[in-house]
């Protein structure tokens, strides 16, 4: 039964890959951008959360109210400005920029809040408490929460993409950018906007993460950046849904080989990584790797 | 690039191919000057200096790799610690089966390009920015393999044995030789290996690589070719390191700060140039030891910079040298001068579309 118990709160961490990954899988998909500072900016929205909290005394579970808002004007601001700047001058650059990015907004987190881990809402009685089924499985509440929230995003983004009217500019838009500025769309706002979004769901990780785990200001890159592009390599690139299966098999790989060795944790999981970009690098649902 | 007139394109008896506009035999002449001064220096200068400079030519050896993986071969690899951490352990490794360190050194360079092969089979399956972020979870995987291994230290790491016959002086200067060497032989075989063949196969990739496939230009091979060599070259920068810190650290070897400064040192110094990294690693330097008591302020300005530089100045300093007075330190491209106009002195081209 121990093993059942595993594989549920692994299936239930795999929620908490996906929405690590989302925001990675949009940036790409829509501005071919991939962001090696997603992982930080993840880390950037947990500490001002943390800052928020502090500060308002709202909530912990109702901070991404205020969070989420400030995280997708960074992301509209950062997108028009130094994205776009980077992105005019061809993927090598912007590569460049994010991993500057990345490695400037880590060490400065070191430099103003120190090394020290943080966590939200570590008094918080919903986080901390979990139900039971039976006498051995044992599901805490905070990552059925994150789950939800997981699939409810991927939902919504699906939604989103395909039905609504800036969805639609929003695929025109990374299918050609050049038709649509020819059909009057201004192709960097709506990127700035599909920026706006992937940030949102940046900040949605980076609370989610304070409230499951710590934050410490390598978080971002050795935790939330790699596994959340882990989730996007198995589960195929390009697929919201099969992000959520990556992020699924991540979790579940990574609890199974906690049970083995508690060291091994986080290696079995870049195992099955490595096995899958191994034997279907187009990941497993893809039809074909974009 | 439309300077070239009907006149000019019919004499083409007047056209030159030189490999730079000046003579750059001094050049040559300087660089074994150099080379033999920093020979000489342990003689001279107190080991504090020297040990600066060990970590330069470290910081300089991985700048010229990483070069040629951006520069010339247009991948972004921000793995590349990985490679240096398998130098530092390898060194480690036949360190404890009683070899000498100093000749551990080539065997761990070597070996770290052994595994650079089955490394390529795997990150290549991936393009551009996912190539980018498969290098780093790959270099994770390393260290995450090497800490579990009890007999080499697990977490912490172990002490390099085989260095305690040494004096200290000695043994500073030995450490200075063996990262003069290691640089100078990289130095050495970037430029060489630029002026021959896989340099003209790099340049035609770089310029179009759909080009340069329809050719013949076999893209995939000549990649892992420079995957493989940097491998060797960060092994054994790795392995220089674990010298100089008299042991082996995972999270020292492994970390992401040595992909970052040589990363940013290329980017300032020019990317796509061989001066690039000297320049770039000669900035680094300045700004780490101004900064040194400021902790993790001089990554957060060289990162800065380096964002800066290549938002608006692609080509980085050497660029700008290059742009206002035409000097190639070590040019392994081509003038082409077209007759009758050198002599009003500014009417040149450069083979290529590299500009």
């Amino acid at each position: 039964m121990q093993w059942v118990n595993d594989i549920i709160q692994g299936i239930l961490t795999g929620g908490l890959y996906a929405l690590f990954a989302c925001g990675l899988s949009l940036m790409f998909g829509v501005m071919k951008v991939v962001n090696l500072a997603h992982g930080d900016l993840a880390v950037v929205a947990g500490y001002i959360a943390v800052g928020v909290i502090a500060v308002t005394h709202i909530p912990v579970l109702w901070s991404f109210v205020i969070v989420v808002p400030i995280m997708a004007v960074l992301g509209y601001v950062l997108q028009r400005t130094l994205i776009q700047a980077a992105l005019n001058r061809g993927v090598l650059i912007t590569l460049m920029v994010t991993f500057g990015l990345s490695v400037v907004i880590e060490n400065g987190l070191l430099q103003f809040f120190t090394a020290n881990s943080r966590g939200l809402g570590v008094n918080n009685a919903f986080i901390t408490s979990s139900f039971s089924i039976g006498s051995q499985i044992t599901i805490p509440y905070l990552l059925l929460l994150i789950f939800g929230v997981a699939v409810v995003v991927l939902l919504g983004l699906q939604y989103f993409l395909s039905r609504s009217k800036y969805g639609r500019l929003i695929r025109a838009v990374a299918d050609d950018k050049e038709a649509a500025q020819l059909c009057g769309v201004d192709y960097r706002h709506v990127f700035g906007i599909a920026a706006a979004i992937a940030f949102s769901t940046v900040a949605l990780a980076g609370i989610a993460y304070g409230m499951y785990s710590q934050l410490a200001p390598t978080t971002g890159t050795d935790t939330i950046l790699l596994f959340a592009f882990a989730a996007v390599v198995i589960g195929g690139l390009g697929s919201l849904w099969g992000t959520l299966l990556g992020g699924v098999i991540l979790g579940v790989a990574q609890l199974i080989g906690a049970q083995i060795n508690t060291s091994d944790e986080v290696l079995a999981g870049y195992i099955v990584f490595l096995a899958v970009l191994l034997i279907r690098p187009q990941g497993l649902t893809a039809r074909r790797a974009r | 690039m439309s300077t070239v007139t009907e006149t000019t394109a019919r004499s083409a008896d007047k056209f030159r191919v030189t490999r730079s506009r000046r003579n750059v035999a001094w050049t040559g002449v300087g660089a074994l000057i150099a080379v033999i001064v920093l020979e000489r220096l342990p003689y001279i200068v107190y080991s504090g200096t020297t040990t600066i400079l060990v970590q330069a030519f470290i910081v300089l050896t991985l700048a010229c790799m990483w070069n040629l993986l951006a520069g010339y071969a247009g991948l972004v690899s921000v793995g590349q610690q990985g490679f240096v951490g398998l130098g530092a352990y390898f060194v480690l490794i036949f360190a404890l089966q009683g070899i000498s360190p100093f000749w551990a050194l080539p065997l761990a360079a070597l070996c770290s390009g052994a595994a650079a092969f089955p490394l390529w089979w795997l990150v290549s399956r991936l393009r551009s920015g996912y190539f980018a972020i498969a290098t780093w979870v790959l270099a994770a995987t390393i260290m995450l393999v090497f800490e579990r291994i009890s007999a080499l230290g697990s977490g912490t790491g172990l002490p390099l044995p085989g260095l305690s016959g040494f004096s200290t002086a000695i043994l500073n200067a030995d450490i200075y030789w063996a990262a003069l060497t290691v640089t100078v032989v990289a130095l050495a075989t970037t430029y060489l290996l630029l002026r021959g063949r896989l340099g003209l196969v790099l340049t035609a990739i770089r310029d179009d690589e759909v080009a340069a496939r329809s050719s013949g230009a076999r893209v995939g091979l000549t990649r892992m070719i420079v995957f493989v060599i940097a491998g060797i070259g960060c092994g054994a920068a790795g392995g220089v390191l674990a010298i100089s810190q008299l042991g082996v650290q995972p999270a020292g070897v492994f970390s992401i700060s040595w992909t970052a400064e040589m990363a940013f040192a290329v980017i300032i110094g020019g990317l796509g140039t061989i001066e690039g990294p000297i320049l770039g690693t000669a900035v680094f330097m300045v700004l780490q030891q101004t900064l040194a008591s400021y902790n993790a302020w001089y990554l957060i300005i060289f990162g800065s910079v380096a964002i800066l530089v290549a938002l608006f100045a692609r080509r980085g300093l050497w660029g700008l040298v290059d742009e206002y007075a035409h000097v190639r330190l070590f040019p392994v491209g081509y003038w082409l001068w077209t007759g009758g106009e050198s002599r009003r002195g500014l009417r040149w081209r450069r083979g290529g579309r590299s500009s």
